[in-house]
């Protein structure tokens, strides 16, 4: 029918971009990292659903390309 | 109190709004029949229907619930997902599944109809409808009222923006819908959670300095210093752990009551199998959802215990919000955590989570709610059977739809009687949580004895609920000052805590109708040929041989599997 891991690739490379290039911005507001303990967990975060998201989408566009061959 | 939000965190909301709502525009195109609506067409792979089956579970009451019950019992509250989930998940895949999937039933009263009669059916179909539009709407409250007091939405936009959307994609395209969204939301729940786990964690010192922390806390309460941080080591004596109960109490309560009650015969959780491509994978679908179902625990039970430190330390400067009594509220201790350790941004993510984790509930509500209108109450008690059956798939995927929308509505309405009187809702909720034990009874003996008849069955299931509303009108919790959590006829026993009182309402109900119904098969006929009890009962259906299947596909080695990590995982924590 539909393969879930496309819709939910898209969202999290999605989100996960955003939220990297936030942390990026961000990087240097001390003020803002304070809550948690100075570490820039956007930064981390948005790497590992960038991560995510991409791996979904490669698994699911190996299987659409394997059904057509 | 309030937290504030920035823009990325309402633009994250928002894409997440904007995919859900996506996934059931994009399915709608499939919902051409009542089937495909209602089972999914019976069409989903064993992976997805398996995260569909934890994320179902894992709404919003259930994470701040848990995250609540961490702070108050510690990692005693993991007995609910590990020996409290896990032998029922895989009972259910090896025992039960085969003879749910291979009957065609579309619901479990439908199973009831097929192997015992319309009655028991029918009071089960009732019963179940009641109690899924309470529960949803329940939820709806809790998260209205949650969202008011720390973000400071409005109650009633966020109600009907919540609402609305479930609607929207469950409209749309029906149980595939609620299920693909549950598997998005599954993992928005997991990462949306995760920097919590390790910032929190990190604040504390790690594992170790969350132990040393912990001790004199544990010992100023009366316990032994490590009593945190262990699950069987204390339960030799009720007062010796949080919880209050013994080891027994828990094997046989939670281990085997009211688990293998709910994870084996709620339709909310079964209806996820019911909808797997075929039967091996139906069969395999617990079976998956129990990996994650043991690992939960750390993302959202260990920040409760966390909070045990935070709260006994004034330096971290952590508060729980008290309610009208005074009393401080337990449910709110995830968001607390979300506010004390997310910056703009992750927090956005973190909210999303809870909102993902309320919206995987409600649609499994909804949806489950739907299947037993449509087909175990409409069609066979109002429009009654027809010959054309095109004609019935039609008319049936537009009662579906209607259903949708009248179930979500009803849910708003339970939720503002929930807001107005939420004694009486909570009063409610307690009394229909008590139809799990003795349908389990009855559905298991109709599984295994072929003997067993509908009149045992109906009153069976009758007579276990009366037993645990008269167990709960005659029993309290110590220093209980509401008639809400029992004693409401005359209270002829008082348990140390409410958790006791619950594990033997429930044992009480399922001792009865066992009782009740073995007692009546004996005495009255069984009407059913053992032709038509053929894949219904253990004895009158052939089994199956999976030796075909590579190994990680059969679900005896998935199980013993399963069952190695959860004595890992127990002697870990022992």
């Amino acid at each position: 029918m539909v393969d879930i891991r496309i819709p939910i690739g898209l969202m999290f490379s999605i989100v996960g971009a955003l939220v990297t290039i936030f942390g990026i911005f961000t990087s240097s507001d001390a003020a803002l990292y304070e809550k948690s303990l100075g570490i820039n967990v956007n930064l981390i975060m948005g790497l590992i659903m960038l991560v995510f998201g991409v791996v979904m989408l490669f698994f699911a566009f190996r299987k659409v390309k394997q059904k057509k061959q | 109190m309030k937290v504030d939000l920035s823009w990325i965190d309402y633009l994250i909301m928002m894409i997440y709004f904007a995919f859900v709502l996506g996934i059931g525009w994009f399915l709608r195109k499939y919902m051409k029949n009542a089937s495909a609506f209602l089972e999914a067409g019976r069409s989903i792979p064993a992976w997805v229907a398996g995260l569909a089956f934890i994320s179902t579970n894992l709404g919003a009451l259930e994470v701040m619930g848990m995250t609540g019950s961490g702070l108050k019992y510690g990692m005693l509250t993991t007995h609910f997902y590990w020996i409290g989930a896990i032998p029922a998940m895989i009972f259910l895949a090896l025992f039960m599944m085969p003879f749910y999937y291979g009957s065609k039933a579309r619901s479990v009263p439908e199973f009831l109809k097929l192997r015992y009669d319309e009655k028991t059916r029918g009071l089960n179909a009732i019963l179940f409808a009641v109690m899924t539009i309470l529960a949803s709407g329940i939820s709806m409250y809790a998260l209205a009222i949650l969202l008011e007091k720390i973000l400071g939405w409005d109650f009633n936009v966020s109600l009907w923006i919540s609402a609305l959307i479930v609607l929207g994609y469950t409209y749309l395209g029906g149980l595939s819908s609620a299920i693909y969204n549950e598997v998005l939301q599954f993992f928005i729940i997991v990462i949306g959670l995760l920097p919590l786990v390790f910032l929190s964690l990190q604040d504390v010192g790690g594992w170790a300095g969350l132990k040393e922390s912990l001790a004199p806390i544990a010992e100023t309460q009366g316990y032994a210093s490590d009593t945190m941080l262990t699950t069987w080591k204390y339960t030799g004596t009720a007062t010796g752990n949080p919880l209050g109960v013994q080891w027994y109490g828990i094997l046989f309560g939670l281990g085997f009551v009211l688990s293998f009650g709910y994870w084996c015969t709620n339709f909310l959780i079964v209806q996820r199998a019911f909808a797997a491509e075929s039967k091996i994978a139906a069969r395999r679908v617990p079976l998956i959802g129990a990996v994650p179902k043991m690992l939960i625990p750390f993302l959202i039970i260990v920040p409760g215990v966390i909070a045990i430190v935070l709260l006994n330390d004034p330096g971290k400067n952590f508060i729980l919000p008290l309610n009208e009594a005074g009393a401080p509220i337990y449910d709110y201790t995830i968001i607390m955590l979300l506010k004390q350790y997310l910056p703009a941004g992750v927090l956005g993510l973190g909210i999303t989570a809870l909102l993902a984790s309320f919206m995987s509930g409600m649609a499994g509500n909804v949806s489950a709610f739907n299947t037993v209108w449509t087909y175990d109450i409409y069609q066979s008690y109002i429009r009654g059977a027809t010959d054309d059956k095109e004609a019935d798939e039609k008319h049936y995927l537009k009662v579906g739809r209607v259903t949708t929308v009248c179930g979500v509505l009803l849910s708003i309405a339970a939720a503002y009687i929930a807001s107005k009187f939420g004694n009486i809702m909570d009063f409610l909720q307690t009394i229909f949580a008590m139809i799990n034990a003795p349908l389990f009874a009855v559905i298991f003996l109709g599984m295994f004895w072929k003997r067993t008849t509908g009149h045992g069955a109906f009153w069976g299931l009758l007579m276990g609920f009366v037993f645990a509303l008269l167990h709960h009108g005659l029993t309290s919790p110590e220093g209980s000052t509401t008639l809400v959590k029992g004693g409401w006829l005359a209270t002829v026993h008082t348990y140390p805590v409410e958790m006791a009182q619950n594990f033997w309402t429930a044992i009480i109900a399922f001792s009865a109708s066992t009782i009740i119904t073995v007692g009546l098969t004996l005495l009255t006929r069984q009407k059913k040929t053992n032709q038509q009890l053929r894949g219904l009962v253990y004895s009158l259906t052939p089994h199956e041989v999976d030796t075909d299947l590579p190994w990680h596909k059969r679900p005896l080695t998935l199980a013993i599997f399963i069952i190695a990590i959860l004595v890992v995982l127990s002697i870990i924590f022992w």
